[in-house]
């Protein structure tokens, strides 16, 4: 069973597989012997971490990169995020995303977790089918965590400018419209990606190209900040930021290593693999720039430190430590140039780079992982064209949607304060509160 | 009386009060101030984006004194905050017309 159940999570992908025929993909009610206490535990701390990525980890990595007047409200978009997907992903996001309907959408069997149970006097409880040996509670919880980070990572793209009612908007419709179905075609039984072979271990396509394509989009369409180019927009606190990417590379490991849904030797594989990666990656994206520009910063290297988790996420479950390396460089030198070099090529203001980093790392991650995946440790025959595919439906599909939603929410409510608040600092115009 | 101020790299601002307090100098304001002069400004990089900054993080002394005094205040700030390289600050020197001790209500040179 529990196998089985596995191949269907990571297969992502293997339709042909009995697994998949085996079950239709809903959620089961099964004795509470069933339940590993391993796997469980293990399964609890990697949802914790995930979280932590969040708040505080994201929330400081970005707070600390823009201006002090703005360090409170870009740390409010994280938490208050957090707060906003917790209730959409309990109310409808977790049964359209992993219940059951057809390759495109879920369906409405846990609605409000209707059905999702804990039964003491019976010894019995329900599972998901792609993680059999844990309840369901904490596979939903696990998952809720990604729903969580993805569009908290959006709003790096347009730090510093945009209203906080429009955000909550945006997030709202955009993870129910974007992440909800992506989520779904990738990994859900059944789903249509899962089906053409598309791997992605642990959200690289989901969660990063999503989120770097969405803050891209963004980016446009909100227009640069009032000033770029010609007044300094320096971090305030590399001190946070710097904070922010090592609790980002600590949770990170509940990311990997969780996506194995299992406390197994493909978890132990994926953390090591992470770890690979990143340090490549952070050296990566330092030397880039102390070739290029004389000095190896701590932003830089933070930086690459990200990319290099980033590029990562969706080979964890597939590639081997020289596969890892080679990943790891590549995305660190790749990203350098996607928040430097492409940014100011195109001039778009991505503030603190949403795309730079998570798009292009995600997209140089998915499609390595098409090139270093072997079969030996994943079970699965990776295909280039595959990833490719997966690449650039989920780019096409989320730019389209996004920038439909932004325009909407701009028609209704409007997306950026006005000049005047924005040279006054958000933090003061829209929460009435400052750091000093 | 004279009002000597000074503008000095804020690290030297701990031999510089040492300085003063041993040749009899009773009280010092200190301000920390941003400024340039010969030394300008620095470039900042961050994910390739250079941002000129043009002013520098100094301290200024504030220091009343009576005008005997000079010479000797002068000579002790010099050779506390010099380092012989640039930035290392100036030194202004006023007439005083005026000093009033709040708590007492002395002034002129009693009130130093």
């Amino acid at each position: 069973m529990k196998t089985i159940n596995r191949s269907a999570w990571l297969g992502a992908g293997l339709a042909a597989m009995p697994a998949l025929a085996l079950a239709d993909g809903a959620p089961t009610l099964v004795d509470a012997s069933t339940i590993s206490a391993g796997d469980t535990a293990w399964m609890l701390t990697a949802t914790a971490l995930v979280l932590f990525m969040t708040i505080p980890g994201l929330a400081l990595f970005y707070g600390g990169m823009v201006r002090r007047k703005n360090v409170l409200s870009t740390l409010m978009q994280s938490f208050a995020i957090c707060a906003l997907i917790t209730v959409l992903w309990t109310v409808v996001g977790y049964s359209l995303a992993f219940t059951p309907g057809n390759p495109f959408i879920g369906g409405f069997d846990r609605v409000l977790l209707d059905g999702l149970v804990y039964l003491k006097d019976d010894a019995k409880l329900t599972t998901h089918p792609l993680a059999g040996t844990i309840p369901e509670s904490v596979f939903m919880m696990f998952q809720m965590t990604f729903a969580i980070i993805t569009p908290a990572l959006i709003t790096g793209a347009f730090a510093e400018r945009m209203k906080f009612s429009a955000m909550l908007v945006f997030m709202t419709v955009w993870s129910l419209a974007v992440y909800v179905p992506v989520a779904h075609w990738v990994w859900a039984p059944g789903g249509w990606m899962a089906d053409h072979g598309v791997l992605d271990f642990a959200g690289g396509t989901v969660v990063h190209i999503n989120a770097g394509v969405a803050g891209l989009v963004a980016a446009l369409v909100l227009g640069k900040r009032v000033g770029y180019g010609r007044e300094a927009m320096a971090p305030h606190n590399l001190v946070l930021t710097l904070i922010g990417a090592s609790m980002l590379w600590v949770g990170w490991f509940g990311f990997n290593a969780g996506s194995a849904v299992a406390a197994d030797g493909r978890a132990g594989m994926a953390m090591m693999i992470t770890q690979i990666a990143t340090g490549a990656a952070a050296l990566a994206w330092m030397f880039a720039e102390w070739i290029a520009k004389g000095k190896p910063s701590v932003l830089g290297i933070a930086s690459g430190a990200v990319a290099g988790l980033v590029a990562i996420t969706p080979a964890a479950g597939f590639v081997d430590a020289k596969g890892a390396l080679a990943i790891g460089l590549i995305s660190g030198v790749v990203c350098y140039w996607g928040a430097t070099g492409l940014k100011h090529m195109l001039g778009y203001d991505d503030s603190l780079d949403a795309f730079g980093v998570h798009g292009v790392g995600g997209i140089v991650g998915a499609l390595l992982t098409g090139v270093f995946a072997v079969k030996a440790i994943g079970g699965v025959e990776a295909s280039l064209s595959a990833q490719a595919l997966g690449v650039a439906i989920t780019m096409a599909y989320c730019a389209v949607v996004t920038f439909v939603i932004l325009k909407l929410v701009d028609a209704v409510i409007g997306l950026r304060v006005d000049e005047e608040k924005e040279r006054e600092g958000l933090d003061l115009v829209l929460h009435g509160e400052r750091v000093e | 009386m004279k009002l000597v101020s000074a503008i000095i790299k804020p690290f030297k601002l701990d031999e510089v009060r040492e300085a003063l307090s041993a040749i009899g100098v009773q009280g010092i304001t200190v301000t920390e101030v941003k400024g340039f002069g010969r030394q300008k400004g620095h470039t900042e990089l961050y994910r390739g984006a250079e941002y000129v900054v043009d002013f520098l993080p100094k301290v200024k002394l504030e220091i009343a004194i009576p005008e005997d005094l000079l010479e000797v205040v002068l000579e002790a700030i010099e050779n506390a905050a010099r380092t012989g390289k640039i930035g290392d600050g100036k030194i202004f020197v006023m007439d005083l017309e005026q000093v009033v001790r709040i708590r007492t209500g002395e002034t002129g040179a009693d009130a130093l």
